[in-house]
Parts: structure tokens; sequence; C-alpha cells
């Protein structure tokens, strides 16, 4: 029992870490209709230009504190963030404004390849380390109900906390704010928002900049965590069943769809995974989605599609 | 001036529909297929064949396969690599499980095979549509992976899920040498090419263009969407598979699972959009743009004696890659194909300028 | 105008709602065979939500709809087309990619037998079937006269030839019922003419009933044998083009006083 609940546990930090990145799709579909398949690139991106900055300003500066350090290398990496957002909407969004679904899809793809050579080539493609101070050692929980108690990582803990934080902040920021609402009417309707005086370019700078901000911290716990590798962009690939789960449009949806994910593929591999030779977590999470897809497609969450003749 | 149809009238419909319907079209393909298959065998280096043709030819194929599904039909696929291998494998099985299968009967089974599964994984689309199928296919790809690299069975028992096949030969004839694989494939991609444009010119294919552009109203007209959407999954998947068994057989020799990875699949996108989406032309054009792209993106830095790291140079590829792809998208949404018939249009006029 | 015959089209007691909007409340009303039919009311009465529930678009909380006798509470789209009801719809949905010429050979559609591999190999009975149903469209295409246009993609066409294109493709079916959705409108008055010209020969020559959502008062009192008037998803007036002129009701909700 002590062992289902470590797994459990387990699964639902990871789904909070997939969360984080699929928070960033659900911003800027949410925002202006465009599926982000670039989502990973930037957590990649974002990852790797804490962990570079991090070394460089303090060695530049000559700074010893290890926070300052941490600090200013954030604001370099969101700067940075904020200006990929600039140069996506200049470069790519604007152009395409009018064009269908699977155009923008496709102009998201061409952008995942483009920041990760371009990521790679600015700050290298070594594994790199960020120290933010996360703590290492795992704690145990309950050891009064159960023998040896039940293995937590402080750090998966953290990561959930800050998770919850970041959802709560950008609920409210949709709901309450008027900018929020723009927001929202720009998904909705491109040109009907257009045509009321929203000003398109600068809400999709707005929103890419906040997914940014988005893929930063999810770039910073999962960083911290494993390592800034090359790899993070596919694990990245494992927030889109996530989103389909949880539903496109909804916020909520992506925690929840994040938590089921999670709990549900390491649920899985330990106690269907040896029947079926190990290693189903590369599918599992995807066949999840399928499967929920033909009993509800618009997911847990999302907002039904109706076409209109 | 010399691209002018004057004189060129059709006086039956049978005419005005074929597929080249101008006279110096029908001239120019003709002259490209007697030079494809009569004098590149006898004049290519080695280094060609292997290299650049033979890869383009099996990527067109497959392009062609994929083009039917998402230019054609609309259904976004992100899993073709998966249908790649499920040919590949299923060929492989039948080759060599059923001793005394010819070549060719394998290849074709193993397309068969891919339909089957192809047309399982396009049992979504009838309830979803665009991004979410697209993350649905990828169910397709990541499964499959699994399942060559742990199913041990599809793999005659191998450890690491690769497989070899030698010694190919159809009707006696030996398939060893770049220039028989070269003319191999370039049969099969000829006659392939032959069938899918009879069938986009049919009333299938405007089923699946009807189901494309509108699927209400296709349905409004009487037809099926699933009859049209399964049939599109159902001969993409052949198509896409037999390419799959054409590149592990021909080109390959022996593979794994990783060699119709997710990269495949994007790649395979990435051509289709290039080329232009809806056109079987396209698939050809952007099959070659991908190929060619990589080798002068390796040698330019020698050409212009600035020597670069691999590492470095495949990033490049990647932000190059990215970038052209952004571009095509924003300048020529309908591929190279959409700037070929343009060029053209105005070679119908030229020197006049309208 | 032809004679009219027998009901071959009724639809009783359909209610249509999305949520809480109720598109339609207790609609019944006939059609009867070769007669010009036109359902008329204020924007958002209804009218193309009752089409769209005839055709299998939508399907209706409550009511049914009887054809040639065999009555179904929720329509098919397939079966409804294989029972001979074609329709061309009010923002046109053509297939933008397709030329016109292959926009109207879709009609055609469920005439075509050939399989996928006679197809494929063109050669033979799909390339006489092909030939047989092109024969056929371009004598639509005569009638529409939009010959010139046959190879353009309909994406680039004014928007007076894609309502014709529409209409080809909806004749190209062969239908015993038409449902006409808004036909001449963003019309200017040739156009118009030719339109009405156009739905009369085919009411005419091929005794095709057709069922007309129109705007244009004009028109709709000239050629249409009976009317059927919605408001708010009810129907207000039901009866020939002067009685429901005159009917109170009507002229309060939609005719206004001047015309």
């Amino acid at each position: 029992m002590g062992f289902f609940l470590e797994t459990l546990f387990g699964g639902l930090m990871a789904g909070m870490l997939y969360s984080l990145i699929a928070l960033g799709f659900v911003l800027i579909f949410k925002a202006s209709g465009v599926f982000n398949f670039a989502q990973g690139a930037m957590v990649l991106f974002a990852a790797l230009a804490m962990a570079r900055f991090s070394e460089w300003i303090p060695a530049a500066l000559g700074i010893e504190s290890k926070v300052l350090g941490n600090v200013l290398a954030f604001i370099a990496a969101m700067a940075v963030m904020v200006a990929v957002a600039w140069l996506i909407e200049r470069l790519c969004l604007s152009k395409l404004v009018n064009q269908e679904a699977i155009t923008l899809l496709m102009a998201t793809l061409g952008i995942t390849y483009f920041l990760d050579g371009f990521g790679q080539t600015l700050f290298g493609s070594d594994i790199y380390k960020i120290d933010v101070g996360m703590p290492k050692d795992p704690i145990f929980l309950f050891q009064s109900t159960f023998e040896g108690g039940v293995l937590i990582s402080q750090e998966d803990l953290v990561a959930a906390l800050i998770a919850a934080l970041l959802v709560g902040a950008l609920a409210l920021f949709f709901q309450k704010t008027s900018t929020g609402r723009a927001l929202r009417a720009v998904a909705d309707d491109h040109q009907a928002a257009q045509s009321i005086g929203i000003p398109l370019n600068r809400i999709w700078v707005i929103v890419w900049s906040v997914a940014g901000f988005a893929a930063l911290v999810a770039g910073i716990i999962w960083g911290s965590k494993l390592g800034v590798q090359f790899s993070l962009s596919l694990v990245a690939l494992k927030a889109l069943p996530v989103v389909i789960l949880g539903g496109l449009t909804s916020v909520p949806g992506a925690i929840i769809g994040g938590l089921i994910i999670g709990v549900g593929e390491k649920l899985s591999e330990i106690y269907i995974g040896p029947m079926l030779g190990g290693g189903i977590e590369i599918w599992f999470a995807y066949v999840l989605a399928l499967l929920f897809l033909l009993v509800r497609p618009q997911g847990l969450f999302g907002e039904k599609i109706i076409d209109r003749v | 001036m010399l691209y002018r149809e004057n004189g060129q009238f059709k006086t039956n419909y049978r005419a005005d529909q074929q597929v080249f319907p101008i006279l110096q079209d029908r001239i120019a393909i003709g002259a490209l297929l007697v030079f494809a298959f009569a004098v590149v065998p006898l004049i290519a280096p080695e280094y060609l064949f292997r290299a650049i043709l033979i890869p383009f030819l099996i990527l067109s194929l497959a392009a062609l396969g994929l083009n039917i599904l998402v230019g054609y039909c609309g259904q976004i696929s992100l899993g073709t690599g998966a249908f790649m291998a499920i040919g590949a494998y299923a060929a492989y099985n039948f080759q060599v499980r059923i001793p005394g299968m010819p070549l060719i009967v394998s290849l074709l089974l193993g397309g068969a095979t891919a339909t089957l599964v192809g047309v399982l994984f396009g049992i979504p689309s009838l309830r979803i549509k665009g991004l979410y199928l697209a993350v649905a296919t990828l169910a397709a790809q990541f499964f499959t992976d699994w399942a060559f690299l742990r199913i041990k069975w599809f793999t005659n028992d191998s450890a690491s899920g690769s497989v070899s096949v030698a010694g190919l030969q159809v009707f006696g004839l030996p398939i060893e040498t770049p220039a028989q694989k070269y003319l191999f494939c370039l049969a099969f991609v000829a006659v392939f090419a032959l069938l899918a444009k009879n069938l986009v010119r049919s009333h299938i294919g405007r089923e699946w263009m009807a189901i494309r552009d509108m699927d209400v109203a296709a349905a409004v007209i009487g037809i099926r969407p699933v009859y049209a959407k399964l049939s599109a999954f159902a001969v993409s998947s052949f198509i896409v598979g037999v390419a799959g068994a054409l590149w592990g057989f021909v080109h390959l020799g022996s593979w794994e699972p990783a060699a119709f990875s997710i990269d495949r699949s994007f790649q395979l996108l990435f051509m289709v959009i290039i080329g232009g989406l809806g056109s079987i032309m396209g698939s050809f054009f952007g099959a070659a743009f991908i190929v060619v792209l990589p080798i002068v993106l390796d040698a330019l830095p020698y050409w212009f004696g600035i020597p670069i790291d691999t590492a470095l140079a495949a990033h490049l590829t990647f932000m190059i890659f990215g970038a052209l792809i952004v571009f095509f998208l924003i300048v020529e949404p309908h591929g190279l194909a959409r700037l070929w018939s343009t060029a053209k249009e105005k070679l119908r006029l030229w020197p006049f300028p309208h | 105008m032809a004679t009219t015959g027998d009901v071959v089209l009724e639809v009783r007691n359909i209610s249509l709602a999305f949520g809480g909007v109720k598109a339609l409340t207790d609609i019944s009303f006939d059609v009867r065979e070769h007669e010009v039919r036109a359902i008329i009311g204020p924007n958002g009465a209804g009218k193309s939500s009752m089409l769209n529930c005839i055709n299998g678009v939508y399907t209706p909380q409550h009511g049914s709809i009887t054809f040639r006798g065999k009555t179904f509470s929720h329509m098919n789209s397939r079966q409804v087309a294989e029972m001979g009801v074609a329709r061309t719809f009010q923002n046109l949905a053509l297939f933008k990619g397709m030329s016109v010429l292959d926009n109207i050979m879709t009609g055609r559609n469920l005439r075509m037998r050939s399989n996928l591999l006679q197809q494929a190999i063109r050669w033979g009975a799909a390339e006489r079937e092909e030939m047989q149903h092109r024969e056929f469209v371009e004598r639509i295409i005569d009638f529409l006269e939009i010959q010139p246009y046959r190879k353009t993609p309909v994406g680039r066409m004014p928007y007076g030839l894609q309502k014709r294109v529409d209409l080809g493709r909806a004749l190209a079916m062969e239908p015993q019922v038409l449902l006409l959705d808004e036909p001449m409108a963003g019309m200017n008055v040739e156009e118009k003419q030719d339109m009405c010209r156009f739905i009369l020969d085919v009411n005419d020559e091929f005794g095709t009933t057709i069922v007309l959502i129109e705007h244009d008062m004009g028109v709709v009192m000239d050629i249409s044998d009976r009317v059927v008037v919605l408001d708010y998803g009810k129907k207000i007036g039901d009866g020939t083009p002067d009685e429901v002129r005159a009917n109170p009701e009507v002229i309060k909700a939609y005719l206004g006083t001047s015309h």
C-alpha cells in the first residue's frame, strides 16, 4: 500500500510538471486560436537561456551571491523570451492571420525546428545545470502509518506548489482583467476582435510572452530536475495528450489532464507494464488521450465545436 | 511562344480530361521518363543513386501517400513513420516466414497490412478533426515505436528490433547494384503515381476534396464521410506502407524501429507542405527539396571554404528547415507546386506580359 | 408554374433548440409535388434551420418529417440525398479547392458506381462512367450559362456566379425536391432575373418541386404557388401569396406598411 501511494504521489508530481508545459499551450490557444507546437521548444530554449545566463552573468559581473545571480539570470532569460515572442509575432503570426488552423500548426512546427537549432547554436548543446535552490533530499511522510514511510521528493512538491500558484494567477488573469477578456475575444474570432479595436499584434505579443514566462518556469523546474538537454523538447511533446484530455481552452483542464496523465502513466507502467514487456510509458498518454477523444471529442473541460452551415 | 496551346483543340471530353492536356507537357514528361529509365542508370555515379535518387524516389512515394490523406482529404496525420514501419516489418515477416514468397508480393502485402492498421487509426477521424486528430495520430506513432521494439514476434525475435534482408531479386533478375535498385524503385513510383493521379481525378478524389473543403455540405450531397475518410486513410496507408517496405528492403537493407521515428513523420509532413498540399506533382517537388537540402547545407561550407563542425551544421540545418517552412507558409501556402504552375501560366503567355 | 400534385413532403410539429435558444417551435406545413413553396420571415426566424432539419444537418428535438409517405423522426443526410432532395446554401458552402466543373460533378456522386480499383486503373469502366457524367454536367453548365468558367477554381469567381455553381451542384443530383436557401441574396437586378429564370425553368421543364427561402418579396409573390411565414421560430402564416399578403399577423411582423 505504501508503494502504491508512493507511485501515486510520484505520478501526481510528474503530472503537475506536464501541466506546467500544457499551460503554455492552453494560453496561446485560448488567446490566439493557435495550437503552438513549439511550446516544447520554447521550454527548452528558456531553460537553456536560464542555465547559461546563470553561468555567464555572475562570471561577467563578478557576482558571488547565488541568489542574485539567479535573479539576474531569470530577468535576462525572461527578456529573451519576450524578444522571442515579439519576433514570432512580427515574422510569422502577423503574416498568417487569416490562414486555416492547419497552416498555423505547420508554422509552429517550423518554429519548433528553428528554435531547437537556434537555441543550441546560441547556448550550446551540452547538458547544463540549473540550480535555483530546489531542495534535493527526499522526505518521508506518514512514517507512523506505513513502515518506513512514503517517499516524496521535496523538489517535486515545490514544483507542484509553484505550478498551482501559476495556474491560479493565470486563471485570475483571464477572468478578472480587461486584458484577459481581450485575449478571450481574440481567441474566439480574430477579425471580430480586430473590428472592435483590439490591437491584435500587441495582444499576441503579450500572450506569447506570458506563454514564454510559463515556458521559463516549466523549463527551470524541469531543468533543475533533469538537467537541461535536448531531450527536454521531446518530454514536452508529452504535454499534448494532457492538453487534449483537459480541453484545449481550459486552464483547469490542463491541470486535471496533467494529473490524470501523470498518475496514469506511472500506475500503468508498474502494474500493466510487466505484462506487456515494459516501456509502455512512451505511448500510454497518447493512447489514453485517443480513447478519451473518441468518447468526448472536446476534452474534459473544452468547449464544444458547432459547425454552422 | 514555345508553350502556347494554339491549335490544340479538344474535340471530346476524354481529351479534355487527360492528365497532361497540353502537348508540350506530354512531350516533356515522355522525355523525362525515357531519360529516367534509359539514360540515368547508365551515366549516374553510384553516390548519386545511393544518396539522392533512391531516397528521393522512395520518400516521394511516401509523400504521395501522405498527400492523399492530408492534402486531398484534409486529415492531419503525424504518424506517417509508423505506417512506413508497419509496411517494412510486415513485408519482412512475409518475406522471411513464407519460403519462396516473391519480393513484389511481400512489398504489396506490407502495404496491405499498413492499410488495415491505417483504417483502424482512421476511425478517430470520424469523430475528431484537425489538431485533436493530429495528436491522436501521434498515438499510432509512439505505439508502433514501442511495438516493434518490444513484441518479439514482429521482428523474428531480434533483441533490438533490428532486422535485415538480403539477396533481393525479381523474376530471377537481381536487385543488388545501385542502378538496379534505382530502376526497381522508379518502376514502383511510376506505377503508383499513375494510380494515385487516376484516383484523385475520379469521383473518390472529389469526395476526398469535398470532405476537406466542407464536410457538412458534402454530407448533404450524399457523400458518406465515413467512407470518404476511411478510404483516404486506407489508400494513403497502403502507399506509405509500400514506401516503408521499399525503404527498409531496398534503401537500408537492415533497419530498426528508429528508422521510422517521429522525425520521419515530420520530415514527410514538411515534404508535403513545401511541395504542395493536394498535388501529386507537389509530393515530388517536396521530396526533392527535403532530400537535397541537407546535402547542400552540408557541402556549402566547403564550397565557401569555411569549415563548420558537424554538430553546428546539424543545428544550422534545423534552423534553416524551420525558417523555410515558415517562409513557404507565408509566401506560398500551396507550395512549390503552385509556384511551378504559376510559372507555367506565365510561360504560356511569354513573351507577352498578359 | 407546373400543376401541383399530392403532398410530397410534410413536416409536423418540428421543434429545434440549441441549448436555451429555441430556433423552431412546433412548425407544421406541407409541400405539394411540382409546386414552388416559399418560406419567408425576418432574419433569425429559423428558416435555414428548418431546411437543415429536412437535410439532416440538425436533428430536431420533437416532430417528424414525412417524405413520400415514409415518416422519420430525424433525417440522415445520405438518405435524404438518395431520396432525391437537394439544396443550396445561404453561405454557398462550395468546395473552394475545386473547379466549377468538379464542384458540379460532386453532385453526381451518388450515381457513380465504379470501385476504387477501377478508378485507379481508369482505363475502361471508370473512364466511361466519368465521361458519361461529364456529359450530363456539361448540360447543366450550358443551362446555367457558365461555360467559360468550368475550369476556374470557384474561390476566384464573383459571388453571383458562385451562386449559380451552388445551384448547378444541386441540379446535378437530379432532385425531385430542391431546397433553395436565399438563392438571390446579394445579387443585383439582372442577376436576380437570371436566377429566377433558372428556377422557373427547372420547375417547368423537370417538374422539380421547389422550396425557396427568399427575402425579396417581389420575387416571392411573383413565382411562388404557396408561402409559409415564420417569425421567431413560429409559423404565423400559410397560404397563397395573396392570402399571406393580407394576413395582419404577417404584415405586423414582417411586411411593414409600404412595399
